[in-house]
C-alpha cells in the first residue's frame, strides 16, 4: 500500500499535466476556439471579396472558362456608362435621403416612447414588427399596397377624399413615383432597428443630466438640442452605419418591387451587379460594379470600429 | 436678500404609497439647513419638490413669500447641485458653468464676466477649458457648485453633493462648503444621509423618517434633546441607550454613561450598576458593553469612555458602578415613541 500510493498519484499528476497543457495555454486554446469564425470569414466573406476583386479585372463570363486580364477596362467602361452612373446616384440618393428621414422619425419615436403611457407595450411591438418580420414577406405586402390597380391606398384615399375620383398613381410605374416609394419601404424597413437604438441612447443619458438642464433653466428645445441630441450624437452614427450597410447593400426592395424599372430609374449598384453578372451573364462587368460599393462600406466599417473603440476607451 | 423657504402641509403620494407626510418647515433667510435621514425617508423627494421636479400631491412651497407650487423649475429662481454633479459631459467646463445664462439669455460679454466671478470664487480658472470627464472628484464638485452659483440663485439645493468623494476628500470639501456657504449667504437646503455632515453644516437640521420630519432644530437641540425615540436612536455613533422600563423608555447618551467618581461633583446622578461584556478600543474612544442589573431587565447597554481616562481600569465579567446625571436621562411614551414626562428612576 505505502509503495502504491505515490505511482498512483505520479500517474494522475502526469495526466492533468497532459490535458492542463492545452486547456490552460491560452495560445492553443484560444487559437483553437476561434478557428471556425476565422475558417467560416475567410470562406464565406474573404474568398468572395478576393474574387470579386480578381474578376472586376478580367473579362470572364458565366458561359466559359475562358479567363484574360484587362486591367481597368471594365471600371472605365463603366465610368462611362449611362446606367451606371444612374445606379450610382441612385444607391447615394435612396441611401442619404432614407436615412435622413429615419433619423428624424426614429428620433421622434424614441422621444415618445421614452415617456410612459397606456398601451406602450403594443405600440412598440407594431414598431418593431418590420425588423422581426422577414424582409421578402414586408416587401411583398407592399408590392400589394402599391398595386397599379388594386391598391389600397389609393382606394382608401380616393374614399376618404383626399384624392378626386380620377387620381389614381401608379406608384411603381412612373420613375418619380418609383423612387418615391422605394424610399418610403427602406424608411419602414429601417425605422423600428433605429428608434431601439435611439431608445437605449435616450435611456442612457442620466435623469440627473436631465433635471440639472430643468432647473438651468433650459426650455424643452434647448434641452433637446444642446443636451439630449448632442449627448446621442454617438449612438445616433451606430443607427445611421448600421441603415448606411443596410440600405446600401439591400436587393430586395428593389428586386421584388420594381426590378430596377421603370427605364431603369430604381437601379442600384447591387441590382445592377446582380442584373449584369448573374442574369446577363458578363461576371467581370457584375464584379466590378459591385466593387464600387467597397470603398464606402469600407469607410463605414472603419468608422464602426473607431466608435466601437471609443466606447472601450471610456 | 435671499429669501426665506417655507413648506406647508406637503404631501406626496405615488398611488397608495404615501412618500411625504404633511410636512412643514421653515428655512429662513441665508439660513443653512441640512435634511438627514435613512435612505427611502423621503428626503430626496422633498428636495425635488423644492426644485420643481416633482409635483406635490398637496399643499404648497413658497419662496421669499412667493406661492412656487406649481411653477417649473426654471421660474423659481433655485439652483441645484445633484449627487452625481450631474456636468453635461460634452460640454467644456466653461460652457457647463455658462449653461444656465445662456438659458437666460444672457449677452456674450456679461456671461464671460459671470464665469469668470464664478469660476474665480470656486477656484477653478484653469480647469474651464477642460471636459469634464479630465476631472477629478473634487473638481467636478467644484464646478457643480460653480454652475449653481452663477446665476446667483435665490436658493440653494443640494442633494448628498459629497458622497461621491472619498472620505479624506470629504472632511476638507465638507470644510470648505461651509465657508462658502456662510460667505454667499444664500438659502441653502442640503439633503444627506450622514449624519455627521448634518451635524456638522447645518445651521439647523430636520431628522427625517417614513415620510415626516421628525424634528427640526439645531444640531445640539437634536442631539441632547431629541424629540423622539427615532431621532434619539438616529444621530449618534453609538447612538443613545434605549431602555425599556413598565411605563417609560429612559434613554441616555453612551458619552454620559460614565462610572460614578467621573461624575463627582456635577450634581444629581441616577445609579446604574452594570455587568460589562466586551470593550472595544477605539483609538480616541473606548466603547464598554454591559448589561444593568435585574431591575432593568438585563438590558445591553453602551457607554462610551474618552480613552483619556486610562487610569480607571475596566475588565469583562466585572460589575461596575456606573451613572448617569439625572438632566442626560431622557423619557419616551412606549406607545408613541414621543417625548414624556421623567418619572423617579
Amino acid at each position: 500500500m505505502e509503495t502504491a500510493t505515490p505511482k498512483v498519484k505520479g500517474a494522475l499528476r502526469s495526466r492533468n499535466q497532459h490535458l492542463s497543457f492545452f486547456f490552460d495555454n491560452e495560445k492553443v486554446l484560444g487559437t483553437l476556439m476561434i478557428a471556425p469564425a476565422v475558417v467560416y470569414i475567410l470562406a464565406l466573406v474573404g474568398f468572395p471579396l478576393v474574387m470579386a476583386f480578381v474578376y472586376s479585372f478580367s473579362d470572364i463570363t458565366i458561359g466559359s472558362s475562358d479567363f484574360g486580364f484587362v486591367g481597368f477596362e471594365n471600371i472605365k467602361s463603366l465610368i462611362g456608362d449611362f446606367e451606371f452612373k444612374l445606379a450610382l446616384k441612385n444607391t447615394i440618393l435612396f441611401t442619404a435621403v432614407s436615412m435622413i428621414i429615419v433619423l428624424v422619425l426614429a428620433k421622434i419615436l424614441a422621444l415618445i416612447l421614452v415617456k410612459d403611457f397606456r398601451g406602450k407595450f403594443i405600440i412598440r411591438a407594431l414598431i418593431l414588427m418590420p425588423y422581426v418580420a422577414p424582409i421578402s414577406l414586408g416587401v411583398i405586402g407592399w408590392l400589394w399596397m402599391l398595386d397599379s390597380i388594386y391598391s389600397p391606398i389609393n382606394w382608401l384615399l380616393q374614399r376618404t377624399g383626399l384624392f378626386g375620383p380620377d387620381f389614381w398613381p401608379m406608384w411603381l410605374g412612373k420613375p418619380n413615383l418609383a423612387i418615391s416609394a422605394i424610399i418610403a419601404v427602406h424608411v419602414w424597413r429601417m425605422l423600428p432597428l433605429a428608434t431601439v437604438i435611439m431608445l437605449a441612447g435616450l435611456a442612457s443619458i442620466p435623469q440627473d443630466i436631465q433635471d440639472a438642464a430643468l432647473v438651468d433653466g433650459a426650455g424643452y428645445f434647448r434641452q433637446l438640442f444642446q443636451i439630449t441630441i448632442p449627448m446621442m450624437l454617438p449612438i445616433m452614427l451606430v443607427a445611421v452605419l448600421f441603415g448606411i450597410v443596410f440600405t446600401a447593400t439591400d436587393i430586395i426592395i428593389i428586386l421584388v418591387l420594381t426590378r430596377g424599372g421603370p427605364y431603369n430609374s430604381t437601379q442600384v449598384l447591387v441590382s445592377k451587379a446582380f442584373y449584369t453578372g448573374i442574369d446577363a451573364g458578363d461576371l467581370a462587368t457584375g464584379a466590378a460594379t459591385a466593387l464600387f460599393l467597397f470603398p464606402l462600406l469600407a469607410a463605414v466599417a472603419v468608422f464602426m470600429l473607431r466608435i466601437a473603440r471609443r466606447t472601450e476607451v471610456a | 436678500m435671499t429669501p426665506r423657504i417655507a413648506i406647508r402641509n406637503l404631501w406626496k403620494e405615488y398611488g397608495d404609497q404615501v412618500v411625504l407626510e404633511r410636512i412643514n418647515l421653515e428655512v429662513p433667510a441665508g439660513e443653512f439647513c441640512t435634511i438627514v435621514g435613512a435612505s427611502g425617508c423621503g428626503k430626496t423627494t422633498l428636495l425635488r419638490m423644492i426644485a420643481g421636479l416633482e409635483k406635490p400631491t398637496s399643499g404648497d412651497i413658497l419662496i421669499g413669500g412667493q406661492v412656487v407650487t406649481h411653477l417649473p423649475p426654471r421660474a423659481r429662481g433655485i439652483a441645484m447641485v445633484f449627487q452625481s454633479y450631474a456636468l453635461y459631459p460634452h460640454m467644456t467646463i466653461y460652457k457647463n458653468i455658462a449653461f444656465p445664462l445662456k438659458a437666460m439669455g444672457m449677452a456674450k460679454d456679461d456671461m464671460k464676466k459671470k464665469v469668470d466671478w464664478s469660476a474665480s470664487m470656486l477656484a477653478i480658472e484653469r480647469l474651464l477649458q477642460r471636459k469634464p470627464r479630465e476631472l477629478s472628484g473634487g473638481e467636478r464638485q467644484r464646478v457643480a457648485l460653480a454652475r449653481a452659483l452663477v446665476r446667483e440663485p435665490n436658493v440653494f439645493l443640494l442633494d448628498e453633493p459629497l458622497s461621491n468623494l472619498d472620505a479624506k476628500l470629504r472632511t476638507s470639501a465638507r470644510e470648505e462648503l461651509y465657508r462658502f456657504q456662510k460667505d454667499v449667504s444664500i438659502t441653502t437646503i442640503y439633503v444627506t444621509h450622514d449624519q455627521v455632515e448634518a451635524m456638522g453644516m447645518g445651521d439647523r437640521i430636520a431628522v427625517m423618517n417614513a415620510g415626516k420630519v421628525r424634528q427640526l432644530g439645531t444640531p445640539d437641540e437634536v442631539y441632547s434633546d431629541p424629540a423622539d425615540m427615532f431621532v434619539a436612536g438616529f444621530l449618534g455613533s453609538p447612538p443613545m441607550n434605549l431602555i425599556e422600563t413598565p411605563d417609560r423608555i429612559v434613554g441616555f447618551r453612551p458619552e454620559s454613561f460614565l462610572p460614578q467618581q467621573m461624575h463627582e461633583g456635577i450634581g444629581d446622578l441616577v445609579s446604574l450598576p452594570f455587568t460589562v461584556t466586551r470593550i472595544e478600543n477605539l483609538g480616541a474612544d473606548r466603547l464598554v458593553y454591559g448589561k444593568l442589573e435585574e431591575r432593568f431587565g438585563h438590558a445591553a447597554v453602551i457607554a462610551n469612555l474618552p480613552t483619556s481616562f486610562t487610569s480607571y481600569a475596566i475588565e469583562t465579567k466585572q460589575r461596575y458602578d456606573f451613572a448617569v446625571p439625572r438632566k442626560d436621562v431622557k423619557f419616551f411614551d412606549p406607545r408613541t415613541e414621543l417625548r414624556a414626562k421623567p418619572i423617579p428612576l
